[in-house]
């Protein structure tokens, strides 16, 4: 257990057992894992809410694994992440829904590629792809532009809810007992007392062991504890969200086959009922370059064409940038240093949405073995998530939650259809939303096809009254 | 009897009190906002009432004055209460704060408006900052919350709402740096155009696009693009408001599968505002998105007539002519004829200006109506009055034309 020790600044500090750095999925997970242990555990994380990063920004895809690097640790901590996510998302309340992806083949040589692709993910442990010829594929998917040759299926590709799950994962952390230490950039360490100083932005934290799971600034972390053995370089990849009345174009993710830097440009269903189209691949040198381009939005349009013609017909909901923390290696840098008391959790390119949970368990017993005393707590506390998936009931659908309180059947954001009893258990949630990104991310609230045209303002002014701000610091009005 | 009213705008409300007028039985309105009165309950400046109540009212004003109005005819208004899907043909899901139930009626009006394309819709590239608004939004936030919402906006497009934004901002404290629009010149009447941003100042750049929006947490500028030649010009400011564009809140229509238009995005409807399935009506600017209030209202009005006659005679027309245009006219309404009643009045857009043209209707090589428009200006409403009871052929579209004149 902790005990009490004394910061730099002089003033009484909790000496945690460990600290996470960075509150990304990644991180989120490891802080759920470590909760389940008689441990003080916080989780630091520099912005203002949990899931702010890469996490927020990627295509939401609970990936089998099928086509991962056989051998690696990212295709086993997939292929393990995959079945964790299912087995607890649900109960959870994440939004995961079984669709299946089909790789389509647009020519003869990316069909003769198919059988490859299929011995590989028989390799990883999946075996359940089966081919699919061309009047098959129009069967299943009829939107699907002309000229496609023929398709792998992959039926147990899901679609995750990008913003829940790391909220999830933070919210049962907490639950359990993992301090949360929002709006803490950690910029230095020092070393006191045989533990660990990380000195932030807001403040020290102190703490025996700690985990990397900066993300995009992994490398800076691992930097900080004297180790050089990667660079991160991000590959942004842009992304269109087409509306949901879209959503019914395409039943499968349409998946390109993949060429060596890239996954490619997909078509996926939402969680949310709307189209995603994405991602580009390209590197950059700026770890906040999450800006879309003229350029890249319009070579998504091109190839979105191509695979579902009648999709760049409908109207966008939304754009947006992720940035995968890529580095020089091919696999995860994920590194245990006993004599540092320090794990680092890196370099989780452009799958860890699927692998979090594989990751977390994987870090625990890496830390395990280095040395930290991982005994079982005996009550584990379970929480489960308001469901902002499209395909679970919505409050705004259930009689019996509408007449329990008459809150949940009024509809104040009306193309998400959110109700003010949502927004105000967002406000009130044990990770309370306090931005209006954060409310987004939590409800949907002005997130869908107006963005805001109808609701901004009441929405505006519900979560100021809920919280204590003012409208004007949420509208970040200078 | 019963006919629902999607919708308590403008279009909604007065269709609903002409149906009570008519002696068409019951009338429910189902308005998803707290308050019936719909888009001018927000627009709190004048410039509502002229074609349809013959005098100038402020926005909030009109609103309460349709929904007084509709009250005193017996119309049921349901406010807070979302129509969220159909339930069948007839039938619609809704959810209030009293329960989530389902209504089903003899009649449907659908009258459920418009709204301008956001930022992410126009595929504005650069950063997703906060400090970007649509109209909509920022005259909610300054009239109804007494908000601030900035120190310099630009403001995007430059059509009759445009300016109503750049009035909305001032009202707000805030300084309208530049209007932009793609056209080579703004697309409001002059004095509109002079009382909102002449006198104060405000540049109106033409012929350019935002490229892209600058900033962190924050705006702190866009970029502009010279159409033509692509030149850049960065504009320093912590506001963007994107304007018009408009988008017909279209989605009741299609989740009822309802033919549309493709260019309008709005639901085809003929002269009596019947849509292609049987029993549903459209008006309003779900049906030409934008009009004013006057205009809405009273289409309105007039639909009420076709669900009149409906509601008494169950007849609803065999397959009507289709109604379609050629370039530089992007669309027009109604988009379907039935050609067993009279042609009425057809609303319009076009793409670019069009001086000293000739607008032409014509059904095969017959020519069916002509008119001279010495100018016909982008996103404003053109009137075509055809009118008159041409024998049109059944199957075979009309085509709207533009013809330059020699
Ligand atoms: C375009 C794209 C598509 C993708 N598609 C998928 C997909 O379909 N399926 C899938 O499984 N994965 C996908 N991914 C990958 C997935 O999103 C990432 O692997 C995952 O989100 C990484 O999580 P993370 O916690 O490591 O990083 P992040 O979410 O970035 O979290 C790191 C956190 O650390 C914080 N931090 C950084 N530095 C500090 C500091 N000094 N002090 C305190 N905190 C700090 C950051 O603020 C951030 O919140 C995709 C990624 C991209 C970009
Ligand atoms: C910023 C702005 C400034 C304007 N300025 C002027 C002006 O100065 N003068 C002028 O004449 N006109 C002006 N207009 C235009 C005028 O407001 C519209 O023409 C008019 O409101 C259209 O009427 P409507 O009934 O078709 O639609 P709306 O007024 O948009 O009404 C539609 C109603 O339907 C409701 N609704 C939609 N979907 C559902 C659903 N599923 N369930 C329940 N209810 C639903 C909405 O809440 C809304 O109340 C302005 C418009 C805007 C946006």
């Amino acid at each position: 257990m902790a005990s009490r020790g004394r910061s730099d600044d002089g003033s009484p500090a909790l000496t945690y057992d460990v600290a996470i750095v960075g509150a990304g999925v990644v991180g989120a997970a490891i802080a759920r894992e470590l909760g389940q242990y008689d441990l003080a555990c916080v989780l630091v994380e520099a912005a203002d809410d949990v899931g702010t990063g890469t996490s927020k920004a990627n295509t939401a895809i609970l990936h089998t694994g099928f086509d991962a690097t056989p051998g690696t640790l990212e295709a086993r901590l997939v292929r393990r992440g995959h079945a964790l996510l299912l087995e607890h998302g649900p109960r959870l309340g994440i939004p995961i829904e079984r669709v299946g992806a089909l790789l389509v083949a647009w020519t003869d040589e990316q069909d003769a590629a198919l059988a490859g692709i299929a011995a590989k993910a028989a390799e990883n442990g999946y075996a359940a792809t089966r081919r699919v010829e061309r009047d098959e594929l129009y069967r299943l998917e009829p939107h699907l532009g002309a000229g496609a040759v023929a398709a792998l299926a992959v039926p147990d590709e899901h679609i995750i809810c990008p913003f829940t799950t790391p909220l999830a994962l933070a919210t049962e952390a907490v639950a359990n007992g993992v301090a949360l230490r929002l709006g803490a950039a950690v910029e230095r360490v020092a070393q006191a007392d045989g533990a660990h100083v990380l000195e932030t932005s807001a403040g020290s934290v102190v703490a025996r062991w700690v985990v990397n799971a900066a993300g995009l600034h992994a490398d800076t972390i691992d930097r900080l504890f004297g180790h050089d053995r990667f660079t991160v370089t991000p590959r942004r990849g842009e992304l269109i969200v087409f509306d949901k009345l879209a959503r019914p174009l395409v039943r499968h993710t349409i998946l390109p086959v993949p060429t060596a830097t890239t996954k490619g440009v997909l078509v996926a269903p939402t969680v949310f009922g709307n189209v995603v189209l994405g991602p580009t691949a390209e590197d950059v040198p700026d770890r906040a370059a999450t800006g879309t381009t003229a350029e890249g939005l319009a070579s998504l349009l091109g190839k979105g064409r191509r695979i579902l013609p009648e999709l760049v017909r409908e109207e966008v909901t939304a754009t947006y940038v992720g940035l995968r923390a890529a580095t020089e290696h091919t696999d995860y840098q994920i590194a245990f240093h006993a004599d540092q008391r320090y794990a680092c959790a890196g370099g989780i390119r452009s799958t860890g949405l699927t692998a979090s949970m594989a990751i977390a368990k994987h870090v625990a017993q890496g830390l395990r073995d280095a040395g930290l005393v991982l005994r079982r707590r005996d009550a584990f506390r379970e929480i489960r998530m308001p469901n902002i998936g499209e395909a679970f009931p919505r409050p705004y659908q259930e009689p019996a939650r509408v007449a329990a309180h008459p809150d949940y059947g009024c509809i104040v954001c009306h193309c998400e259809r959110v109700t003010r009893g949502e927004i105000l258990d967002a406000a009130r949630a044990p990770i309370p939303a306090r931005t209006l990104d954060g409310l987004r991310r939590r409800t949907r609230a002005a997130f869908g096809r107006c963005q805001g045209f109808y609701c901004l303002a009441e929405v505006t002014r519900l979560l100021a009254g809920a919280t204590g701000e003012t409208p004007a610091r949420l509208l970040r009005t200078p | 009897m019963t006919t629902i009213v999607v919708g308590g705008g403008p279009a909604g409300l007065a269709a609903a009190i002409e149906l009570r007028r008519l002696g068409a039985g019951r009338v429910v309105v189902l308005e998803r906002e707290a308050e019936p009165g719909g888009v001018p309950r927000h627009c709190d400046h004048l410039g509502f009432g002229l074609l349809d109540l013959h005098r100038l009212l402020g926005g909030p004003r009109y609103a309460a004055r349709y929904a007084a109005l509709a009250e005193r005819a017996g119309v049921e208004i349901r406010s807070r209460t979302s129509v969220t899907d159909w339930a069948a043909p007839m039938e619609v899901g809704t959810t209030s704060p009293r329960g989530v139930e389902t209504i089903s009626a003899d009649a449907i009006v659908l009258a459920t408006g418009c709204r301008e394309r956001p930022r992410s819709a126009r595929l504005v590239p650069g950063t997703r900052p906060a400090g970007v608004f649509t109209t909509g939004a920022l005259q909610q936030i300054v009239h109804l919350q007494r908000e601030r919402v900035g120190r310099r906006a630009v403001v995007v497009g430059a059509e009759h709402v445009s300016f109503s934004a750049v009035l909305t901002l001032a009202q707000a404290g805030a300084e309208a740096v530049a209007m932009v629009t793609e056209y080579p010149a703004h697309q409001t009447y002059a004095p509109l155009a002079w009382f909102a941003a002449g006198r104060r100042g405000v540049p109106i750049l033409t012929g350019a696009r935002v490229a892209a929006i600058r900033g962190r947490d924050r705006v702190d500028g866009v970029d502009l693009a010279d159409v033509a030649t692509g030149a850049r010009l960065a504009i320093a400011c912590d506001t963007v408001v994107f304007t018009g564009d408009w988008i017909p809140d279209h989605e009741l229509a299609r989740r009822g599968a309802l033919a549309m238009d493709g260019a309008s995005r709005a639901p085809r409807v003929d002269q009596a505002g019947r849509t292609s399935a049987r029993g549903v009506f459209a008006c309003g600017n779900l049906v030409h998105a934008a009009e004013t209030a006057d205009v809405a209202a009273l289409g309105g009005r007039g639909v009420a007539r076709g669900v009149a006659t409906f509601l008494h005679t169950g007849s609803w027309p065999a397959p009507p002519v289709h109604v379609t245009c050629v370039p530089p006219v992007r669309w027009v309404a109604p988009g379907a004829i039935d050609p067993g009643e009279p042609l009425d009045v057809f609303r319009l857009r076009v793409d670019e200006p069009c001086a000293n043209v000739d607008l032409v209707v014509a059904q095969g090589t017959r020519e069916i109506w002509r008119r001279r428009y010495s100018a016909l200006v982008p996103n404003r409403s053109i009137r075509a009055e055809v009118g008159g009871s041409p024998a049109l052929r059944a199957e075979e579209a009309l085509i709207f034309r533009i013809e330059a004149r020699s």
